[in-house]
């Protein structure tokens, strides 16, 4: 199975990416770069994370404009899995393949932590490793994170099951004390309807090796290597 | 040599110019002996910049000749952009450390965050990806809201840049006291690991080979940045806001691709930083390490606006651009490389044989200096030193008489209020706006005693850490130098890394003062003292002099970055409790010495006495042991007693970890002279608080190398709290509110307003 990472200007979490699928599941990875149009047979493409043409304007807003995204939309159109972290969610966001926008944090100071996630859909081709309700430890580190959209998109969204990861406390509630970004229901993660371009704040591809903290991202990329190889 | 003419519209040299440009009429008198005539205004401006403090270490360097600088492991000592160790398997690690204080103080957000990007771009010009930052904070009170602007501009400066280029920032420390009211410190410090066989150095080799500027484009900004960090801070300092230069992380990301790409391409001979003294410091120094002449044409450099002399483009600052030497006949496939990252690149010049150093303005000369003696010909100075009176009489003061407080009755009062003191309390109002998981090699993060980040492709990690007490070496400039090495070791050793080497930055007062040149040189034999015993030489560093102001100076501080070994992860070690049931043991010797300490500062407000005694071999002994009881698997837990004693270190053991606190019971037999504060918030050096399954174990190996040893108590469940017995007193609480002051102090504080107003500046009176 292939991955395609792409890689914008100003995208860091690029090589994180690609050496999480290759060193932790042993599957084939390519860069690809923005102004290419070629996804190199790609069977899932990764937004990575990172400060695409520095956040000038507002994070997202350049990259989606890159000549690559051409390509990655008709990826995900035809079905194609798409994971996109950080700024990979919101360029995604900005690119339409995601409704809603990520804001400022609100306590307008960048957060760099690990956070408590609770997995609210766990029939998604990213996150059927993982069982409803699970609260997994993954970091986040972002300056603009709060995810927000207008009633009728949230309650679409909650309605539909399709916010797939939650900020929750330790023991799994909801908390506006444990929500890092003032994020709309504490939404750290969402997917779009056909359910195959999730957009997350935090970063799975960080959270693979307990050394550094937790394993609890590898079972988003297991999901996704047993979804595509089936 | 050819004719200098001055251009039209130059201003005359006259007395006032020279002295404007901050060179002494010895200075002056000097050049002018050098270039045997009298200088353009152009060549005026060219000597100010090198010859200033900030790039010639006129008053450091027959000082810094006196650090050990060699090991087996070092691959690139002192005098490079970064100094380089091998840490085995063909990997290399660079580093350095720098000041970007007097930016920092009139202009906290962009100070920082441009002191981020120039050490930054001085690792990777060695041919080393970055792979971690640290910082060395020093803030007034943050009672006074301006200094909480300063604190949260330049927090948010350093992480704002890291963050964006995606280096973590891993480690540090900040330190809160009066001292620094006027004068913050803000000293960055990068990381990065390299193939051995990519080392590339910074030198002007090659007659015929082309000079290239390559990244950002030159503007009118940050002209003068060097002479300005080369004085005294004085009320008119906010006037000069303009010579602090703006960075722009994005644009320093590219350049830090497209520099490893071109280094990896084999098409470059040299590369360097265009940093403080911009052009004209990268190229002059690029020719006298190549021992060539190079010749350079400003109308070829590109620039941003239309207009701009010689001087201004020579001196200007602007940030993230790269000065580069190529091979002839490469220049397409640099700027191929630099256009795939939508970066500019222009030839500017080229290496001469002639050995001059000249720049022209088209076919005008209009600058040019004989070979490389416009570096080596500055002047060097060893001043006058002689300790302050005042200070020794504050060091021979007997702090044992200072009565203790009513409140002290309760030495756990006494714990809390040491527990919220900004600088011992938890920093994590500042490390959360750092990332420091991005590369995903940070096995410990901000918080732990030193950062650690694993080796990819080995079994090894690397740690590092950054230390200074700067009222120690006030008190005791010597010992304080010898302290900042030690405590950065023991930092390093509490992970399981052996410290291989050092980077320094010497942040003092203004050395033409006979006192603070004696805190210099003394701190300086300290440091060196230190890092023979301990085989960590420096590789390099950076001085910062004149960080005072009207009110005074800076306490002296010899800032250390350390970076240590650890050969296997296995033995990555981290500094909290874990393990109800685990002996508690403390390595090392504990005396009455309450001098210099947190304790006197935060409880008395007296800054006085004898700081503790630091003896390098000492030091040596206890990291030995140390060391080796954790590669022998007998170690759960290791943290460095340091600021606020034993009580705070125990105390922190406890409670850093938010998501796994314990408790502890603790009994502390002391000598019978040594009382019950001393005990408790003395500062003894040469101290490890270890927790371990196997006590004995860490007995036999501290005995086999002479250091003392013994069993205090036993880690508890949380709900047990924290109790210690020492000198006939008992101190008893709960965590939560251990917890509660240590780790809410700094949010609690940082909630209050935050103004830009400098304390000078008369508030406007209703508009």
């Amino acid at each position: 199975m292939k991955f395609g990472v792409v890689t914008f200007p100003g995208s860091n979490c690029d090589y994180d990416a690609y050496r999480a699928v290759v060193d932790t599941f042993g599957e084939q990875a390519a860069y690809i770069w923005h102004k290419d149009h070629d996804l190199q047979d790609s069977d899932v493409v990764i937004l990575p994370g990172g400060f695409s043409y520095g956040d000038y304007l507002r994070p997202g807003a350049i990259a989606r404009f890159s000549p690559v995204m051409r390509e990655v939309i008709a990826h995900a159109n035809r079905g194609g899995p798409v994971l996109a972290i950080c700024n990979g969610f919101q360029i995604a966001c900005e690119a339409g393949l995601l409704p809603g926008a990520l804001l400022r944090n609100d306590s307008l100071r960048f957060v760099s932590s690990a956070v408590n996630l609770r997995v609210e859909n766990a029939a998604t081709m990213f996150s059927s490793g993982y069982s409803e309700g699970q609260v997994i430890t993954v970091p986040i580190a972002h300056g603009d994170g709060r995810f927000t959209a207008d009633e009728e998109v949230v309650s679409e969204l909650e309605s539909a099951g399709r916010v797939v990861f939650r900020y929750v406390s330790p023991a799994g509630d909801v908390d506006p004390s444990f929500n890092p970004n003032g994020s709309v229901n504490s939404i750290a993660g969402i997917i779009n309807e056909a359910g195959n371009v999730l957009g997350m704040m935090p970063h799975p591809e960080r959270a693979l090796d307990d050394r550094l903290g937790s394993s609890d991202g590898r079972a988003l990329f297991e999901s996704l290597l047993a979804k595509v190889e089936a | 040599m050819s004719t200098v003419h001055p251009r039209p519209g130059d201003p005359e040299i006259t007395p006032d110019l020279v002295a404007e440009h901050g060179l002494t009429p010895e200075e002056y008198e000097r050049l002018v002996g050098m270039l045997e005539r009298v200088p353009t205004f152009t060549e005026l401006g060219i000597v100010s910049a090198l010859w200033s403090e900030h790039c010639s270490y006129k008053h450091s360097r027959n000082l810094l000749r006196t650090l050990p600088v060699s090991a087996p492991w070092v691959l690139q000592g002192p005098g490079e952009n970064a100094g380089v160790i091998s840490i085995g398997d063909g990997l290399a690690v660079a580093f350095k450390i720098e000041s970007h204080n007097h930016p920092s103080a009139v202009e906290p957000y962009q100070g920082a965050a441009t002191g981020v990007g120039g050490i930054l771009r001085d690792v990777f010009t060695m041919g080393a990806r970055p792979i971690a930052m640290l910082n060395s904070l020093r803030f007034g009170s943050l009672d006074n809201a301006r200094v909480r602007y300063l604190f949260a501009g330049v927090v948010k400066g350093i992480g704002d840049y890291g963050n964006c280029v995606g280096i973590p920032t891993v480690a540090g420390e900040i330190v809160f006291d009066p001292a620094y009211e006027g004068n913050p410190l803000v000293n960055a410090m990068c990381v990065g690991l390299m193939h051995e066989e990519d080392l590339i150095r910074a030198k002007a080799e090659g007659v015929g080979n082309p000079i290239i500027a390559v990244g950002a484009r030159t503007g009118r900004d940050g002209i003068h940045g060097a002479s300005f960090a080369s004085e005294d801070l004085s009320e008119a300092s906010d006037a000069k806001r303009p010579r602090v230069q703006v960075g722009d992380p994005f644009t320093e990301k590219l350049l830090l691709e497209a520099s490893l790409e071109l280094i990896k391409s084999g098409h470059i001979v040299a590369i360097q930083d265009m940093g403080a003294a911009g052009l004209t410091s990268s190229s002059a120094e690029m020719a006298e390490r190549g021992d060539a002449g190079v010749t350079i044409d400003v109308t070829k450099v590109p620039v941003r606006e239309t207009g701009m002399t010689p001087y201004e483009i020579l001196l200007s600052e602007s940030q993230e651009r790269m000065l580069v030497v190529a091979h002839r006949g490469r220049e397409s496939e640099v700027k191929e490389i630099l256009a795939k990252w939508d970066l500019a690149a222009e030839v500017i010049g080229e290496v001469i044989a002639e050995p001059v150093y000249r720049v022209t303005e088209g076919d005008t000369v209009v600058a040019e200096f004989p070979g490389s003696r416009l570096v080596t010909e500055c002047p060097r100075y060893t001043p006058d030193a002689r300790e302050d009176d005042d200070i020794r009489v504050l060091r021979e003061r007997d702090i044992s008489a200072i009565p203790e407080l009513a409140e002290e009755a309760d030495p756990a009062w006494t714990l809390r209020k040491l527990l919220s003191s900004p600088t011992i309390a938890s920093k994590a109002w500042a490390y959360r706006q750092y990332d420091s998981t991005v590369r995903t090699n940070t096995m410990i993060g901000p918080g732990g005693d030193a950062a650690v980040l694993r080796i990819r492709g080995t079994n090894k990690a690397i740690a590092v850490k950054t230390d200074c007490n700067g009222r120690y070496t006030y008190l005791d400039p010597r010992n304080g130098g010898r302290i900042a090495v030690a405590e950065a070791a023991r930092n390093v050793a509490c992970t399981g890394a052996r410290p291989m080497a050092i980077t320094n930055c010497l942040n003092f007062g203004n050395p033409k003062r006979p006192a603070v040149f004696f805190q210099l040189r003394e701190a300086i034999a300290g440091m060196a003292e230190a890092c023979t015993a301990l085989e960590t030489p420096v590789t390099g560093g950076n001085v910062s002099l004149y960080n005072e102001n009207p009110q005074g100076a800076v306490y002296p501080t010899p800032v250390v970055g350390m970076v240590g070994l650890i050969e296997s992860v296995e033995h990555v070690t981290r500094s909290t409790f874990s393990t109800p049931g685990d002996t508690i043991l403390v390595l090392g010797e504990t005396r009455d010495e309450l001098g210099g300490s947190e304790y006197l500062a935060t409880i008395h407000g007296v800054v006085a006495g004898q700081p503790p005694l630091c003896d390098p071999a000492v030091e040596r002994s206890a990291i030995d042991a140390l060391l080796e009881s954790i590669a022998a698997g007998a170690v759960t837990s290791a943290h460095d007693c340091s600021d606020g004693g034993l009580a705070v270190a125990l105390a922190e053991c406890c409670i850093a970890d938010r998501g796994a606190q314990t408790g502890a019971d603790v009994s502390i037999d002391a000598s019978a002279s040594t009382q019950a504060r001393g005990v408790l918030f003395g500062e003894s050096q040469a101290r490890f608080i270890v927790s371990s399954a196997d006590p004995a174990a860490v007995e036999a190996t501290a005995r086999r190398h002479r250091v003392p040893v013994a069993r205090i108590g036993t880690v508890t469940p949380r709900e047990a709290g924290l109790t210690i017995k020492a000198a006939g007193r008992t101190l008893r609480s709960d965590i939560d509110s251990l917890s509660a002051a240590w780790h809410d102090a700094i949010p609690s504080i940082m909630s209050a307003p935050a103004v830009a107003l400098a304390p000078h500046e008369p508030e406007m009176a209703g508009v």
